[in-house]
């Protein structure tokens, strides 16, 4: 157990070292180098000018999906030892980790439900807002007969909710 | 000690080799053995892997009727060399706008995760470099880390394409890695062990219904884990498809949208690095799934065939190197690189066949059909597992 531990270790290491080599030893020796221009420092955007940097505030959408991640996969973490003892234990294991469970499936049923897992939520930060398969039904008539105008028709959250 | 690795440096023999033996016999040489395992190992990766590009851009163009990369060697098999030689002498463009240490960071991330994921996987009888108890949850432990080269270097890239690529990849390899843990979960609640050699032992060792176990050839297919779970396998490769960012579920690097996603921004040897890593997760996913769902190295008896020849052997020539054993464990390996190949044919297939989904449709599946269906099943397991036991 404890050489196939330092083999991990070694191929950790093995890898660090063939990034290293790679990234770094055998590519400044052989290449020429680099004369940096303005255009060559500059942001790749399809030939268009830059306008600003990336490092801004940045509305990630799924942010209560990070929350929920970190719960449910330290749920799947402590149900991997679970799984091992659960054939000797029977059935007073199979309860156990069925509440545990239960509740997180209820956190799930009410995330769910609150649109956090929809790309526009039913509630929160983004009314006045519509969920994408009823914006598609409101635009999809429309788009046939004359351009739409440049707000979809909003679908009220409470009719939903 | 590994029994392969035991019959090679424990036999008693005279002259150059009896060297060799003590000095990896001896308890503080045991690093040595370690870095003769990782260098053999290490060094066939990326001999994979660039074959497998070439099969990938050979395969697109037989699917989309067109010739593909042709000139380089035998059928262009050299092209991914010439690939590698045209990485190393590209100018190494550092932009003046990034965050320098994480950018720098990231592609060794996207390196080093798959790699040491690939120690783990046991690739026949004898033949796993890292025999662990907890096989798994390092396996799930790595190949999670791989989440960090794609977010860390889409930010620190400080560009708009790459920043979107990058959150694109967090949110969704965090959305199917808990579906992918789940069905994978269930395989490890019926086999009752997290090590992966006993799980694919566990679907060879004849089919028990009912208190009879069957040893027949039909008994042998049906007791792979593909059969006994058909759900949690399909879930486990739609999630494996999400994980390695392949299509249908390449959002990250969409280059209709977002020009190379969360890559734009690097170039020559750090580009490739990310290469490497993609398609050496592809082949972690695979073997994962093979050790788990498709029987590892067994093949329905295929890889008993010799064991008889090795008994034969040792037991004729004691205190000699059993050869039989080595001829043993390529056979092994054999089957499971044939199953690895299937495998990684089917990836290369599913691209070139199926179009991308919309990145709202890819989250509602991960939350709102593959999580749901992965905890019933696992519930179902469960349930069936504590009914039997």
């Amino acid at each position: 157990m404890q050489q196939d531990f330092l083999t991990i270790l070694m191929f950790m290491l093995f890898g660090a070292a063939f990034v290293v080599l790679n990234m770094v030893a055998i590519g400044r020796l052989l290449r020429s180098k680099t004369k940096y221009t303005a255009q060559k420092s500059a942001t790749y955007e399809c030939g268009e000018p830059t306008f600003g940097g990336a490092f801004i505030r940045f509305d990630i959408r799924f942010y209560v999906i990070c929350l929920v991640f970190v719960i449910f996969d330290v749920e799947v973490l402590f149900l991997f030892p679970w799984a091992v003892v659960l054939k000797p234990l029977g059935w007073l294991a199979f309860i156990e980790a069925f509440v545990f469970v239960a509740v997180l499936a209820v956190g799930l049923a009410y995330v769910w439900r609150k649109g956090d897992v929809d790309w526009i939520p039913l509630h929160g930060h983004q009314a006045p807002g519509a969920r994408l398969s009823e914006m598609d039904a409101v635009a999809a008539p429309s788009s046939a007969v004359t351009a739409p105008s440049s707000n979809p028709a909003p679908v009220t959250a409470a009719a939903d909710g | 000690m590994n029994p392969l690795l035991a019959q090679l440096t424990a036999a008693e023999t005279d002259g150059w080799w009896a060297g060799f033996q003590a000095f990896f016999v001896a308890p503080e040489n045991a690093w040595a053995v370690s870095l003769l395992l990782v260098l053999i190992v290490g060094k066939t990766i990326p001999g994979m892997v660039s074959l497998l590009v070439w099969v990938e851009r050979r395969g697109a163009a037989l699917l989309q009727d067109r010739l593909g990369p042709n000139r380089v060697g035998p059928f262009g098999i050299l092209q991914s060399i010439a690939d590698l030689v045209k990485f190393i002498f590209k100018e190494d463009v550092l932009p003046g706008h990034v965050n320098k240490p994480i950018f720098l960071l990231a592609p060794a991330l996207a390196v080093i995760p798959p790699l040491v994921v690939l120690s783990f996987i046991p690739w026949g009888a004898n033949v796993a470099i890292a025999d662990v108890d907890t096989g798994i949850l390092a396996c799930f432990a790595f190949s999670s880390l791989h989440v960090y080269s794609v977010s860390l270097g889409g930010w620190a890239s400080n560009s708009k394409y790459p920043l979107l690529g990058g959150v694109r990849a967090a949110a969704q390899m965090i959305s199917y890695e808990i579906a992918l843990g789940l069905s994978a979960l269930s395989v490890f609640v019926i086999a009752g062990t997290l090590r992966l050699h006993d799980v694919v032992m566990f679907q060879t060792d004849g089919l028990t219904i009912a208190g009879t176990t069957y040893d027949a050839l039909w008994a042998r297919i049906l007791d792979w884990n593909l059969f006994k779970q058909p759900l949690g396998a399909i879930i486990f490769l739609i999630a494996g498809f999400a994980e390695t960012n392949r299509h249908p579920f390449d959002m990250p690097e969409a280059e209709s949208e977002l020009a190379a996603g969360y890559h734009t921004e690097f170039s020559s040897m750090k580009f490739a690095l990310f290469f490497l890593g993609e398609y050496a997760a592809m082949i972690v996913m695979s073997s994962l799934f093979i050790v788990m769902y498709l029987g590892g190295w067994t093949f329905f008896g295929v890889e008993n065939l010799l064991t008889d020849w090795v008994a034969e052997y040792g037991a004729a020539n004691p205190g000699w190197i059993n050869w039989p054993l080595i001829v043993e464990a390529h056979l092994h390996v054999g089957i499971f690189l044939g199953k690895l190949a299937f495998l990684l044919w089917f990836f290369i297939w599913v691209r070139w066949s199926l179009p991308r989904f919309r990145y709202d449709q890819l989250m509602s599946i991960g939350w709102k059909r593959l999580l749901p269906a992965s905890l019933l099943w696992f519930a179902l397991t469960a349930v069936g597992v504590a009914l039997v036991r």
